[in-house]
């Protein structure tokens, strides 16, 4: 069991979170009407090996998205941060 | 086999009452099953797994292959329990398994005549070839293969015991209460650290409970144990097995709380599941024996040397009189000796040619029977050994000459040993094999936090375990940040050789052709033999992941704790490469079964998760409502009258709804608070239709679409405020839709000055529907709801006794209807006035089953329609979607496939004749073959008492193109073949003139 430091609540059980998927993709504009850049942010994901940026929703907690460093290899957890703040 | 009179660990004035397979066994607190199941002389214990084999006890401890029996009765009733790993208790009954009619005769037994046609892979073999094009001859074949295979029988009733699960947290875990445990719990609790110490057994020791009782290692570990007691940063744990090792320093422990108990206390718990979060954590798990291979080597009376002497200075059992011991290294002397101690005639079958000159005096004083360079080739005797065939072997295990038949009733076996690495393997991955030790081994990396000490690392002399349990202590307790005072290291005491330091690479005994003498097995419990490794490479076997699987050796319920390094050797042989390079299996959890009652804990049944219930949940109960469960809900599915079954109920509650008026609890739909400066422009990009111009005081329908382009949820929000709007979503996407809402604003849209808080559990919600709803409503609020004050999709809030409740015109059944949204404390009170201020408007609630009756009625889309594979122009919704506007979802809902026209769309069915379409029924043409998918399926299906015929919706290929066709809809489960004509989904008033009205 991984286990997430959220910055809100402290040190918190992976039982407390809902994965939420690769957090390196970024979102088109909103305006964006060619269909590459969606089918891009949508479908297409890279599989790293080491160490990757993830988005953990504290669905049990303050509900607050967060971006976390995890290594795909060894499951350890690096920081972990606010989504908006990483987004701004 | 009989007990001793005196020795042992047992407590001989507490005698217990313990039978197997009927027989009253003698047994004292301290036994084992397998103890007392030795001592009272039964053999067999059990049939093996394929070949129905007679077998007896093998081992002392969890990788017991043979002695596995049903234990206890009834709802305690439990399959496939090594004896070895049953504490014995007063009352204790335990029957044989896997065999019919009894242990002793067992015709399955035949199997082992035909154990030629029962080789590796023999069920990918004999179900291709000739049968290959048909699956008949398996289905034939299945039953009985299926009813052959398998150990024991389950219990058919529930357990009545309850199960807990329990969190904690320590710094230092210690795995295992042998020397090299406690001599690293002991200077981690001195500095401070927060240590638990587990242990599988009921007794602390590890190995010194199988030397003699009453020596100088039971009084080193009693003052071990009496320090850590008394210390108050310290849990011992026995009875406890850590079985997983997981990322993050986490550790599955499973607790045997009440298993040593005939039945658990009143409020005991019968086994409690530890989830322990440790800093650092010291493996001291020790080593498990090794077979060696040779004809028979599985017959009873066969046993692992060190579980001889396990039984002989644990329990007080002698396993033989007359014994020959045979082992490829130096720890079975310690057995040889203590048996000639014990009483019994032993002769000492040594495979090496030279043994230390030290071991072997000892062995002589003793009065043991010494044969160097010799082997057992074969056993005979078959419930019972009778002989060993021993003769001189060669360097490659394989008789140099014909060899004499020697009378036993013992041979006890030692092909070296096995560090208990499972716990670092599940963590670490791979262990390395070290041939000094000539076993596999953990490696050791800085980023590691379970080590392992003693002679689970191999640790060769007793100086050497306490040194590195010492060593691993301090370690782990600096690490975690206790660098304080671990005072000194417990001085050692005099113990045997219990390493195979000077282990021969010899691990089976062949005939001079290098084949084994009948039947030599790797893996006991699967029935695996040696003839089955080597017909496994013939076939081109070469990796161990693929050779553990089509031999299954090392699959059975003990995971091939025995059969590994065996099987190993033979395919490193085989294959000419050594051992280290042919490699191992993983090792995953569990170390050892643990029942799934301890990991369920009390998650089953009602607490399996939380059952939610709204406010007027009671009173539906009271009313005689038949309830149902939505999602997490409990909601009233229908109100039954005297003599209704659900579709009568249905049918009249739905046509009352038309005609009068009726009341249905609608308060598990979604409701999400959407406030901020930016709420619009929010609702703006999340529904596909526009926001930016609803009114204070309006509402609105709303769709929204996933980010691939699928349709995703609908509802209504409400324009409650300037910057404050209420959004309401289906019962079943509640959660889905905030937490998208939720990612949407902070991963993205970061700038919009938006919160969405769930407020579902804040409001109930009734839905008023009918004719009649108006002046119902009027009645109760004495506000004025008329046409011209509150059209449809407005609001008004308005008092019903006393309390605020907001009154949204809005209807879903098709009729003029409101929806009551109450602050959810008063949703039961509201509900009661409406309830009895309507009996002069002839009010009926209604339940979800007529509610779905008349949405379907009206055309209206729900969750059967929503369920992820449709689009906005599936579903005929394209007329919602704005074009002025980008919203979630907009570019991808154009890709060409689902543009395309002959995708299913949204058709309604009028069903001919009184069977109704079953949901899930697919769609074909009126003729032609049946075959396929066809052009689509049933969505939702009911009775229309508005239209008296059956109705249904689906979705059809070209399904607009396609209105007037007669079609065939087939229900392929209830093999019922019915004809529709495809119409409009708007079944009912499709101008909306009702609901307007």
């Amino acid at each position: 069991m991984i286990r997430i430091d959220c910055p809100v609540c402290g040190l918190r059980n992976e039982t407390e979170f809902a994965y939420g998927g690769d957090a390196t993709v970024r979102r088109p504009a909103m305006d964006e009407s060619e269909m590459g850049p969606w089918r891009d942010y949508v479908f297409i994901r890279d599989n790293p090996r080491g160490w990757h940026r993830e988005y953990w929703h504290h669905v049990q907690g303050c509900r607050q998205w967060l971006v976390v460093e995890r290594n795909t290899l060894t499951h350890e957890v690096g920081t972990c941060r606010l989504a908006r703040e990483v987004a701004e | 086999m009989r007990r001793l009179d005196t020795g042992g660990r047992l407590n001989r004035s507490k005698p217990l009452s313990v039978s197997f397979d009927g027989k009253r066994l003698a047994a004292f607190e301290g036994d084992t099953l397998a103890a007392a199941l030795l001592a009272g002389g039964v053999s067999p214990v059990g049939r093996s797994f394929k070949f129905h084999r007679p077998r007896g006890v093998l081992s002392a401890g969890v990788e017991e292959p043979n002695a596995l029996v049903h234990l206890r009765e009834g709802g305690r009733h439990e399959p496939n329990v090594p004896a070895t790993m049953v504490e014995a208790f007063d009352g204790l009954v335990a029957t044989g398994q896997n065999a019919w009619p009894s242990l002793d005769f067992d015709i399955g037994a035949i199997n082992d005549l035909f154990s030629r046609f029962l080789g590796a892979g023999f069920y990918y073999k004999t179900f291709i070839g000739p049968f290959r094009h048909s699956t008949r001859f398996w289905m034939m074949c299945e039953r009985f293969i299926r009813r052959a295979a398998g150990l024991g029988r389950a219990a058919l009733v529930a357990d009545p015991d309850h199960y807990e699960k329990r969190s904690a947290f320590c710094d230092v875990l210690v795995i295992g209460g042998g020397v090299a445990g406690l001599s690293a719990a002991l200077p981690a609790a001195r500095a401070g650290a927060d240590v638990m110490l587990v242990e599988q057994d009921f007794a602390l020791g590890g190995a010194v409970l199988s030397d003699p009782a009453g020596g100088a290692g039971d009084k080193w570990v009693a003052k071990a144990r009496a320090e850590l007691e008394a210390l108050q940063n310290v849990r011992v744990l026995t009875r406890t097995t850590a079985f997983g090792a997981y990322d993050g320093g986490v550790y599955g422990l499973v607790e045997r709380v009440a298993d040593h108990l005939k039945a658990p206390d009143e409020h005991q718990v019968r086994q409690r599941y530890w989830q322990v979060h440790a800093k650092r954590a010291v493996m001291a798990t020790g080593a498990i024996e090794r077979p060696l291979v040779f004809g028979g080597n599985d017959r009873p009376g066969v046993m692992l040397a060190g579980a001889v002497r396990t039984y002989l200075n644990r329990f007080a059992v002698l396993a033989g009189e007359n014994a020959v011991v045979t082992t490829n290294n130096d720890s079975a002397y310690q057995t040889a000796i203590d048996l000639a101690r014990a009483g019994a005639k032993v002769t000492l079958v040594d495979m090496r040619e030279n043994v230390d000159a030290d071991l072997t005096r000892l062995a002589r004083e003793a009065g043991v029977t010494l044969l160097t360079g010799h082997g057992v080739l074969e056993v005979k005797g078959s419930r019972r050994v009778t002989a060993a065939a021993v003769a001189p072997i060669d360097a490659r295990g394989r008789a140099k000459a014909a060899p004499r038949l020697v009378s036993v009733d013992l041979i006890a076996m030692s092909g070296g040993w096995s560090p208990t690495l499972h716990l670092w393997s599940q963590l670490y991955g791979k262990p390395v094999y070290d041939a000094a030790s000539a076993c596999f081994l953990p490696t050791e990396e800085d980023a590691h936090r379970l080590r392992a000490a003693g002679i689970a690392a191999a640790a060769q002399t007793l100086d050497e375990v306490i040194e590195q349990g010492f060593a691993r202590g301090v370690e782990a307790a600096s690490a975690a940040g206790f660098a304080g005072d671990s005072g000194t290291r417990p001085e050692g005491f005099a113990t045997g050789p219990f390493w195979p330091a000077t282990m021969s690479p010899l691990w089976a005994v062949f005939n001079a052709d290098g084949k084994c003498r009948g039947k030599a097995f790797v893996d006991f419990q699967h029935d695996v033999k040696i003839t089955d490794i080597d017909q496994a490479h013939l076939e081109g076997y070469v990796s161990v992941e693929h050779l553990k699987r089509y031999t299954t050796t090392g699959m059975a319920t003990d995971q091939g704790k025995l059969a590994g390094v065996n099987a190993l050797s033979r395919m490193a042989e085989l294959r000419g490469l050594p051992i280290a390079q042919v490699g191992t299996t993983t090792f995953r959890p569990p170390y050892t079964p643990v029942t799934i009652g301890a990991i369920v804990g009390h998650d089953h049944g009602r607490h399996f998760r939380p059952t939610r219930r709204s406010a007027m949940h009671h009173w539906h109960g009271e009313n005689g409502a038949v309830m149902i469960e939505a999602g997490a809900w409990m909601r009233p599915w229908y109100y039954p009258e005297p003599g209704e079954d659900l579709r009568a109920a249905y049918i009249r509650e739905a046509a009352h709804v038309r005609r009068d008026v009726g009341l249905v609890d609608v308060s598990t739909l979604g409701k999400i608070a959407v406030q901020g400066p930016d709420a619009a422009e929010f609702l703006n990009r999340i529904y596909v239709n526009g926001w930016k111009t609803l009114q204070i005081g309006r509402l609105r329908y709303g769709v929204m679409l996933r980010e691939d382009g699928f349709v995703f949820d609908d509802g209504a929000t409400a324009r409650l405020g300037e910057h404050d709007y209420f959004m309401s979503t289906t019962t079943a996407n509640a959660a889905r839709v905030l937490a998208f809402a939720e990612q949407l604003l902070q991963t993205e849209w970061t700038d919009l000055r938006v919160h969405v808080t769930s407020v579902t559990d804040q409001w109930a919600a009734i839905a008023v529907a009918g004719p009649n709803s108006r002046a119902l409503l009027t009645k109760v609020t004495g506000a004025d709801l008329s046409r011209e004050a509150l059209p449809n999709n407005h609001f008004t809030t308005a008092e019903i006794d006393g309390v605020g409740v907001r009154v949204h015109r809005m209807s879903y059944s098709g009729e003029l209807a409101y929806e009551v949204y109450i602050p959810a404390g008063y949703g039961r009170p509201v509900w009661e006035t409406l309830y009895a201020a309507g009996a002069e408007f002839n009010l009926r609630p209604y339940g979800t089953e007529s509610m779905g009756a008349l949405r379907i009625e009206k055309g209206h889309v729900a969750g059967q329609e929503l369920d992820g594979r449709t689009t906005l122009k599936d579903l005929n919704l394209e007329g919602f979607a704005s074009k002025k506007k980008p919203f979630v979802g907009a570019v991808l809902s154009k890709r060409p496939v689902l543009e395309d026209p002959a995708r299913p769309s949204l058709v309604g069915l009028e069903i001919a004749g009184a069977i109704g379409a079953k949901a899930g029924s697919l769609l074909y043409p009126a003729t032609g073959e049946t075959k396929g998918h066809g052009d689509g399926w049933v969505s939702s299906a009911t009775y229309s008492p508005a239209l008296g015929r059956n109705i249904a919706m689906g979705f059809l290929k070209s399904g607009k193109d396609r209105i007037g066709e007669t079609i065939r809809v087939v229900n392929f489960l209830g093999n019922e073949t019915l004809k529709a004509k495809v119409v409009s989904n708007h079944f009912f008033d499709p101008d909306g003139e009702r609901q307007n009205g």
